[in-house]
């Protein structure tokens, strides 16, 4: 059980924030066909834009309402109609993801009923899909921002009502914002092997798993379809991977009846194996060789890995689920969680860590924290390389952005497989860490190591 | 947004030193040269983002962000402007304003106490406050706070009065420039002076570039009060007032500074490239040819001519075998301002073609200077919509894409070499050191053998 800590400060120093409408916005490119709009200056969206394009590496289709001072205390309305139609004839997309700032949230415009309008005035409109998300940049964080938007999206598409299971083989799945392309191939992969058919919302495995087309395609490049989610109501089960997620399930689940479940995290054997267990009995049946192989080749890999992290002081800023699946697994294997900094306070999951303390703060808490603790590594996005090398700690790269390492969207972390090479990469990087700093040692400097380690 | 602000936008569009805005008659003065938005086809970043482009290089200072999470969290360390000494303008600091912040009114108390800590924590040279759209729209006064801050705690503390939703990053650029013309230059008197003294306007290190000009500069005997800003310190700006010459290498982003530095203190200015051989040597000539006129010894001529001629033997030296292995190639060049013209010349001395330049965030100046280097109006083109240049890509009108990053995918995608040239570069390519950097650059690109790899068809695609 940890206490949650908030500093009292008024300047944040290096944010660990990446901001709500930029959740919202990857979100929506999780849906086939799909323009994510921000309804706020030209900024919020160049930025978001800007980092989204350095961290997958892909162009990235995304909108502006661009605001301006005028617009901004007069009301953004004819704004919001004109970027809608813009986009519409210029980029055909079957699917328009609108989510405010917090230019347009301090002025509280009716966003729902500007949008009811323009629907009604705007003919052309009327078959792209146009969903709304309030996501003012003041409140939460990309996990926010990113559930909020999946809420939106079943809340517009999904087909209401407790529809006859017809396919009853079909399960649907709600990652939240920390899961790779890669991990959602896992997901699939694992859900296909028991004969059932995942529908995954958001899908950024179609979309931002860095592919090439073989054509220029303006919106995203693939993901949910509009078709496909307003089905999810017909599935047999709801699949919800990490706290943030939680909120979506249960809007699906009061929307269609549909059953589900919520995993706080999927990396780890125990977590996955409870996964599985749920499949099984989803499908009625047994786990295929393949699986069970690789549910092996993980329990080696924790055998094989746990030397080089037993008793080792980690340090971890992440948004919180995202840090509430690194702190469970590197616990589970005998490393002590010595500073933990969550970007929000908004998880209920924070008060369950398997640390003392939670820090709700910025980068700079993760330095100091580190500091004071001795840590050992470092994990947490790209920005932590400045901290890591004036600590001489390694930093193991994990969360958003990443724009310094290319592969982002294929370094995976749950499931069997997924578990497994995290599991390597955080083992051999304390492995070269000891290379750099211990080479071979002399008697006497293992002596002292020795009485080092021991307290003495 | 406040009237001072509005007001200082009006004064920033009708900018006597720029030539568009002297050929237009008083009406369309009046009407300034914002180029309305079209909602749902914008590009581009804002005038905060213009404004932190510009100053955060002040490698001495801490740059803070007044303003909701966004702002600073979306944008943070990432552009490379290195420093060769401090790295405090690195932090990213913001008072991430809540909701509670904005509703009750208490932004202005945070933002004070924000100052404070850092301050307090970090000893910098000086305070940058960059305010944004939310601040602005509740009325916040940053420049009061400021002037508060300053007094009591004994630091410069800057107001940088440059909100996203004002207009466009070049905006930003200028607004950026004001806050250093009202509280920053001429605030401190250097501690000695000489008669070669100049300044570097609009030239930010980005990829560590000025640093292949330095050298160059003090070995023809110019010395160099300040660059503003890259690996700059906030005071060789303060006092950059007392330089000779000013040599503006960013064409539309300072030219408010350069003029007014005119006005005020009487250094003229000229406008300059340190991109390729040809545009360097130039620029070499013509500060030195300037600083004679305002009275440094002739003798400097004679010394800069001397590092020209052995710099441009060595470069040309270097640059033969590539100029062999390059000249033919075609290049569509997608950048803005200085660099539509000035790659051009660079791209041309390696015997390259370029068949298009996008001159859309170009000056009229720019745009003649590409003109003269290209012949043919219809190689000037404003934005290429990206499947249209996919296309083009595609179907294989150039060997090569010169870009900055958001255009590279069109490229990539399509299979054909790109070469980064914006802001987020890994190489430099300035200055006669950089002129060989880029040709060789350009030519790994191009002769890389995974091209033909991955243009070959899949094993299913095969016929037969």
């Amino acid at each position: 059980m940890a206490t949650i800590v908030s500093k009292k400060k008024a300047c944040v120093v290096n944010p660990l924030k990446a901001s709500s409408p930029l959740g919202a916005a990857l979100a929506y490119l999780g849906v086939e066909g799909s323009v994510p709009l921000l309804h706020g200056a030209q900024g919020c969206t160049s930025f978001a834009l800007v980092l989204s394009v350095r961290h997958f590496r892909e162009s990235i289709p995304m909108q502006t309402t661009a605001m301006n001072e005028v617009t901004a205390i007069l009301g953004g309305g004819e704004n919001l109609e004109e970027a809608l139609t813009v986009i519409q004839s210029r980029m055909k997309p079957k699917f328009i993801g609108v989510a405010s700032t917090s230019l347009t949230e301090t002025k509280a415009e009716d966003f729902r009923g500007n949008l009811k309008e323009i629907r009604a005035r705007r003919s052309e409109l009327d078959k792209t899909a146009v969903v709304f998300a309030s996501t003012p940049d003041f409140e939460g964080a990309l996990e926010d921002g990113w559930a909020r938007a999946t809420a939106a999206i079943i809340e517009s598409l999904v087909q209401p009502g407790p529809a006859a299971r017809t396919a009853s083989s079909r399960v649907n799945v709600l990652p939240g914002v920390h899961l790779t392309a890669g991990d959602l191939d896992e997901v699939r992969e694992t859900i296909e092997a028991f004969g059932l058919t995942p529908v995954i919302l958001p899908d950024l495995s179609q979309s931002l798993d860095g592919h090439v087309p073989d054509a220029w395609i303006g919106t995203s490049l693939g993901g949910t379809s509009v078709g496909a989610i307003g089905a999810m109501g017909e599935a047999t089960h709801t699949i919800a991977i990490g706290e943030h997620m939680r909120a979506p399930a249960e809007l699906l689940h009061e929307r269609t009846q549909v059953p589900f479940t919520v995993f706080e995290t999927l990396s780890g054997l125990e977590p996955t194996d409870r996964l599985v267990s749920l499949l099984i009995r989803l499908s009625g049946r047994q786990a295929p060789m393949s699986l069970r192989r690789r549910r092996s080749q993980l329990v080696d890999a924790m055998l094989d890995g746990h030397f080089s992290l037993s008793g080792r002081r980690v340090a971890i800023a992440a948004d919180p689920d995202l840090l509430t699946a690194l702190a469970h697994l590197v616990t589970g294997l005998g490393a002590e969680v010595v500073a933990a900094v969550s970007s929000t306070d908004r998880s209920p999951a924070l008060a369950r860590l398997p640390c003392s303390e939670v820090i709700v703060g910025d980068l700079g808490d993760l330095e100091e924290a580190a500091k004071e603790a001795n840590a050992e590594l470092l994990i947490t996005n790209c920005h932590g390389q400045p901290a890591a090398a004036r600590l001489g700690i390694p930093l193991v790269r994990a969360g958003f952005p990443i724009v310094d390492r290319v592969g982002n969207s294929h370094r995976t972390s749950v499931g069997y497989r997924g578990t497994r090479s995290l599991i390597f990469e955080l083992a051999n990087e304390m492995l070269a860490d000891d290379e750099h700093h211990h080479s071979t040692p002399t008697f006497s400097e293992a002596r002292h190591d020795d009485a080092t380690a021991a307290g003495v | 947004m406040s009237n001072t602000l509005k007001a200082r936008i009006a004064e920033l569009f009708d900018e006597p030193g720029c030539a568009t805005n002297q050929k237009k008659g008083a009406k369309e003065r009046k009407d300034g040269c914002k180029k309305p938005l079209l909602p749902g086809a914008a590009a581009g970043g804002c005038a905060f983002d213009g404004a932190k482009i510009a100053l955060q290089p002040i490698a001495d200072a801490v740059h803070l962000v007044h303003g909701p999470a966004a702002c600073e969290g979306n944008g943070w360390d990432g552009r490379h402007t290195p420093s060769s000494g401090p790295t405090l303008y690195r932090l990213g600091l913001t008072t991430d304003l809540s909701e509670l912040d904005i509703v009750m009114g208490g932004a202005e108390k945070r933002l004070y106490k924000a100052i404070k800590e850092a301050v307090q924590k970090h000893a910098p040279a000086a305070v940058f406050v960059y305010s944004t759209c939310v601040p602005a729209l509740i009325g916040d006064d940053v420049d009061a706070v400021c002037r508060h801050a300053t007094a009591k705690l004994g630091t410069p503390v800057v107001p940088v009065n440059a909100p996203g939703f004002a207009g466009s990053k070049n905006l930003g650029n200028k607004l950026a420039g004001e806050a250093l013309l009202d509280h920053v230059i001429g605030t401190i008197e250097p501690d000695n002076t000489t008669a070669t003294d100049v300044n570097i306007i609009g030239e930010y290190n980005v990829a560590g570039e000025f640093w292949q000009v330095r050298p160059l500069l003090e070995r023809a005997g110019i010395r160099v009060q300040a660059c503003i800003t890259g690996d700059s310190r906030y005071r060789q700006i303060a006092s950059s007032h007392r330089a000779r010459v000013n040599m503006m290498v960013c064409s539309t982003a300072l030219i408010n500074v350069a003029r007014k530095m005119q006005d005020r203190w009487g250094i003229p200015y000229f406008e300059g490239s340190f991109y390729g051989v040809e545009n360097t040597s130039t620029s070499l000539r013509t500060l030195a040819s300037m600083l004679v006129t305002r009275g440094a010894p002739e003798a400097l001529i004679a010394q800069t001519e001397a590092v020209i001629s052995s710099e441009e033997a060595k470069a040309k030296a270097l640059l033969a075998p590539y100029r062999e292995r390059l000249t033919g190639k075609r290049a569509l060049l997608y950048t803005g301002g200085v660099k539509s013209w000035s790659v051009i010349t660079s791209l041309k001395e390696l015997g390259m073609e370029v068949i298009a330049t996008s001159v859309r965030k170009s000056t009229s100046a720019d745009k003649e200077k590409a003109l003269e280097q290209l012949g043919d109006e219809s190689a000037l083109v404003d934005s290429i919509p990206p499947r249209e240049m996919y296309a083009r890509l595609a179907r294989g009108d150039a060997d090569i894409l010169l870009s900055g990053g958001r255009t590279q995918f069109v490229a990539l995608k399509a299979r054909v070499p790109w070469l980064d040239i914006n802001q987020e570069r890994a190489h430099a390519y300035s200055g006669y050191e950089g002129a060989v950097a880029l040709a060789r650059a350009v030519d790994l690109e191009l002769s890389n053998p995974l091209w033909a790899d991955v243009r070959r068809k899949a094993p299913w695609e095969e016929r037969g």
